[in-house]
């Protein structure tokens, strides 16, 4: 089986012959035999055999439940039109854009993707995109940490629990300390003068789905920078950070258009105040002309980065997650402003419905106000038993944060009969 | 002119057309449930087009890219391999696509056994004991091994704060040792293009936490003697690792194992034929020897004889690096390559990737200068300095390659080789698109003599010409702004 493989044995032969070899071996002569390894060649197989299997694997996930699962990824309509395009092997296949002659489809959608995360933000600038939210923030910190020359910093305690262990390690290595802001009814409380921090890390709506203070934000003491963790879905409704005082907003954007892929591959998004696009890291796309004046794109701010500033770098990260950044363009493009609006108003009235409904059940209550689409279920100790039992139903009822609490989230697929479903076997428990 | 998707004149100013649209009700009014000055009041300038448009307008920028399958491809240290299409068709299985992270094991048993299998694979390959497949990219993946690094000798309580790497090292090995938190120590390379061991003596201090290398180099030259350097790292107490950018040489040949690292990163988007997607998404897992083992990222996938599951109870781990277990879908492509090919056929891969470099190399040394002659592996490098004479820049010849439907080389890397050019053939390619290279790049080097404003103006035939990145970065325009 010679898969994916160009030549025949005689057409090795003769590429041998032709540069004074006659043995493959001959190739490997640097490597010594001490060096050299014995591993079992196992044979490969056909198309045919791989897809059969693949497709075996495939089913031995249970995905047919309706599902409220959220905390960071989200099941959202994907129009058809994406795929279509993601698919495009010149899109696909291309390396990252180093030379922008035969690169400008990537360069100008990465243009158009930054140009949207701005305006849904409200920021000055953003990157081409990193790996995904998680990453985000860390990024985000240790620029903060660069800008401030501070290496202290603090984070919302309600920043979703996987973000959180993502920046600790990010920190720890760079010898950054963090402390936890307290969360009271489910909204972080930032007391007194902020100046002993780099920066403060907030998530609106935080891990709980509830939208923080922000009427607040813009007025706090000190010179710590504020890190906005944002939902771009949310955006379409909701005060842009900008607006609030943010200066770097970051954040996931796997639900505009991106698979949930059992958790990968996403894409974070990174925007900033003008003031700070020098120390943005990753990749960033510019406008500029050609030798002829004409409008081209290329990627710029390059001695940023690792393979011109080595370990004097912002970062070693050389991902954009373009086809990732992608998906994410083709859906705000097909979605446009209205669409975007009308998705997350359609998971807002259901999400609502849906707490409204289950707050009327004795015993159960919603432990937290200002909430979009995503609520935390408060069950009396009741949370194994109402999952265990809405399951038998088909339906995947939340995360369970605890024995009392459940975090659900509600979005477009979600049609009105499961959110009466859900209630019903629910109300079987009380 | 390039038309921005937000220039379209069929925009409608009023939003009120977009292609796809819900059911929602239009009664519904989110100043009922939220405080009003928590709502937004200026609609961001997105696009508001029919489907057809914006098809017409991604499909217009697609054809500005050049890609696999469109030409020949030999971007140094990138492996620019072909990218099989049933990858694709695996990873958007509905089994697979659909998999919410935060679901039981129970309800996910293919994807954790598609995981652990695919563990299993990159253990043989090289020769670690446990993998995580948790980073999202290469760098992220050195990231993860000098965290382990950090980790591990806070574990043992010594304090150690230096890296060393190599002049030719990848710009990462130095930013993701700095962002650890080391001091970089960089080596130099002797006369044959490897680490100068005399150098590596020198500065091997009792401070040393750990040696950042490539194997084969960036040169594309087989490190000959790894076991001392990895022995001399050993009794020093520091630990060896290995940047697997260049795996893609010597599979089924050695492995880093074998070599004596005891870290390992390797990049599926390279070695194992997940397509780049412009610039990501990736995946970088990493390899370690057993005594590193409890340092890995949570969780890690294990199988218990019946079940495949999440194990979160490593005390020493260093926490978590990405959002859930890493890119899945970049997994599935790797892991569906690895099938077809089996280890036969990824050994006989490595062999043909050397085949090809070599032939390439031996085939363009008379024209162009090969800094290091010696046997090379999956790649080697070329210097454009003796057209320095003509004023012709390795940059030059890159551009010019253009015009003859081929992807330019990796110009100015590594940095120890003046204009250099980088050329990766990868097994994907016949002897023919070689010899067709091959004639290319002797035609090339006859226009420095006869034509050189050929290569001072190309390349010709692109969407745009020749870029002036300098206006770029000193006007920075990086969004539209509508006038």
């Amino acid at each position: 089986m010679n898969n994916f493989l160009a030549h025949t044995d005689e057409i090795r032969q003769t590429m041998l012959g032709e540069i004074g070899l006659s043995s493959i071996d001959e190739l490997f002569s640097l490597i010594s035999k001490e060096v050299r390894s014995d591993i079992k060649l196992t044979s490969g197989i056909s198309e045919l055999k791989a897809q059969k299997e693949l497709k075996k694997l495939s089913k031995k996930n249970e995905i047919d439940f309706v599902s409220f699962l959220g905390g960071g990824v989200y099941n959202r309509f994907i129009p058809s039109a994406i795929g279509e395009i993601t698919r495009r092997f010149e899109f696909n296949t291309a390396y990252t854009p180093y030379q922008p002659e035969i690169s400008q489809g990537t360069l100008q959608m990465i243009y158009e993707f930054q140009t949207m995360i701005c305006e849904l933000t409200g920021m000055d600038v953003s990157n081409a995109s990193v790996y995904d939210g998680a990453t985000a923030c860390a990024e985000a910190v240790a620029m903060a940490v660069k800008i401030k020359k501070k290496s202290k910093i603090l984070v919302s305690d309600a920043l979703n629990p996987d973000y959180k262990k993502v920046v600790e390690t990010y920190c720890h290595d760079a010898g950054t300390v963090i402390e936890y802001a307290k969360v009271v009814d489910g909204k972080t409380l930032l007391d007194g003068d902020l100046s002993e921090y780099a920066a403060v890390l907030l998530q609106i709506p935080n891990y709980y789905g509830v939208i923080e203070n922000i009427e607040e934000l813009e007025g706090r003491k000190g010179t710590a920078l504020l890190i906005a963790c944002v939902d771009p879905m949310s955006l379409s409704v909701l005060k842009t950070p900008c607006s609030y005082g943010v200066d770097i907003a970051v954040g996931d954007f796997q639900q505009l258009g991106l698979a949930m892929s059992c958790g990968g591959p996403h894409g974070g998004f990174m925007a900033a105040k003008s003031a700070y696009a020098r120390q943005l890291p990753g990749r960033i796309v510019g406008m500029t002309v050609d030798k002829e004046g004409k409008r081209a794109f290329t990627l710029t701010l390059q001695a940023r980065e690792q393979h011109i500033r080595r370990e004097k770098a912002t970062s070693n990260i050389c991902t954009n997650n373009s086809l990732m950044a992608l998906s994410a363009t083709v859906y705000m493009s097909l979605l446009g402003f209205e669409g975007m609006k009308e998705v997350e108003l359609l998971s807002v009235q259901r999400a609502h419905q849906l707490a409204e409904d289950l707050e009327k059940i004795d015993g159960l209550g919603i432990l937290y106000k200002d909430f979009l689409n995503e609520f935390v279920l408060n069950t009396n100790g009741m949370s194994e038993r109402i999952l265990s039992h809405l399951k038998r139903s088909g339906i995947l009822g939340g995360i369970r944060l605890d024995e009392n609490n459940i975090l659900v989230a509600v979005t477009e697929m979600v049609e009105p009969e499961s959110l009466e479903l859900y209630v019903s076997k629910v109300k079987e428990l009380f | 002119m390039s038309e921005l998707i937000f220039e379209k004149k069929t925009n409608d100013d009023t939003q009120k057309r977009h292609a796809v649209s819900f059911e929602t009700d239009r009664t519904f009014d989110l100043s009922k449930i939220l405080r009003k000055d928590y709502l937004r009041e200026k609609p961001p300038l997105l696009p508001s087009l029919s489907e057809l448009e914006v098809m017409r307008h991604f499909t217009g920028l697609s054809e500005k890219n050049f890609c696999i399958e469109k030409g020949f491809y030999p971007l140094g240290s990138c492996t620019m391999k072909y990218n099989p299409k049933v990858n694709e068709w695996a990873a958007s299985l509905e089994g697979f696509a659909n998999i919410h992270p935060h679901q039981d094991d129970d309800d996910m048993q293919g994807a954790l056994e598609l995981m652990y299998k695919l563990q299993e694979s990159l253990k043989i390959l090289t020769g670690m004991d446990a993998m995580t497949l948790q980073p999202a990219a290469g760098a992220h993946g050195e990231f993860t091994g000098m965290s382990i690094v950090k980790k591990y000798f806070e574990k043992i309580g010594e304090k150690r704060t230096k890296v060393i790497v190599p002049d030719s090292s990848h710009g990462t090995n130095p930013a993701t040792a700095h962002m650890c938190g080391f001091e970089i120590v960089q080596i130099k390379s002797d006369e044959r293009g490897q680490v100068d061991v005399e150098d590596v003596k020198k500065n091997l201090s009792p401070d040393v936490a750990a040696i950042m290398m490539t194997n084969p180099n960036t040169l594309g030259i087989f490190e000959e003697n790894i076991l001392e350097i990895s022995k001399l790292a050993h009794e020093n107490g520091s630990l060896l690792y290995y940047d697997g950018a260049n795996l893609n040489a010597v599979m089924g040949i050695t492995t880093p194992h074998d070599m004596g690292f005891d870290i390992v990163h390797l990049n599926l988007h390279k070695t194992f034929a997940a397509p780049h997607g412009g610039g990501g998404p990736g995946s970088g897992p990493v390899g370690v020897v057993e005594r590193l083992k409890g340092f890995l990222p949570v969780p890690v996938i294990e199988f218990d004889g019946t079940k495949y599951f999440r194990n979160y109870d490593l005390p020493d781990s260093i926490g978590k690096v990405k959002a859930f277990f890493g890119n899945f879908g970049v997994m599935i492509k790797a892991y569906t390559y690895i099938l077809m090919m089996g280890m036969e056929g990824l050994k006989l891969a490595s062999c043909d990737a050397v085949l090809n470099a070599n032939y390439l190399k031996e085939k363009l040394k008379d024209v162009y200068k090969l800094p290091y002659d010696i046997p090379c592996m999956h790649e080697f490098v070329l210097s454009a300095e003796n057209f320095k004479d003509a004023h012709i820049t390795a940059m030059n010849i890159a551009k010019r390659l253009i015009d003859y439907g081929v992807h330019p080389p990796t110009v100015y890397f590594p940095l120890i080789v003046h204009e250099a050019l980088m050329i990766e053939p990868t097994e994907s390619e016949s002897k023919a698109i070689l010899d067709n290279f091959v004639d290319i790049m002797h035609k090339i080097a006859e226009e420095v003599k006869i034509a050189p404003e050929l290569l001072f103006e190309a390349p010709h035939n692109t969407p745009v010409l020749k870029v002036d990145e300098v206006q770029a970065a000193r006007q920075l325009n990086v969004r539209y702004q509508k006038v």
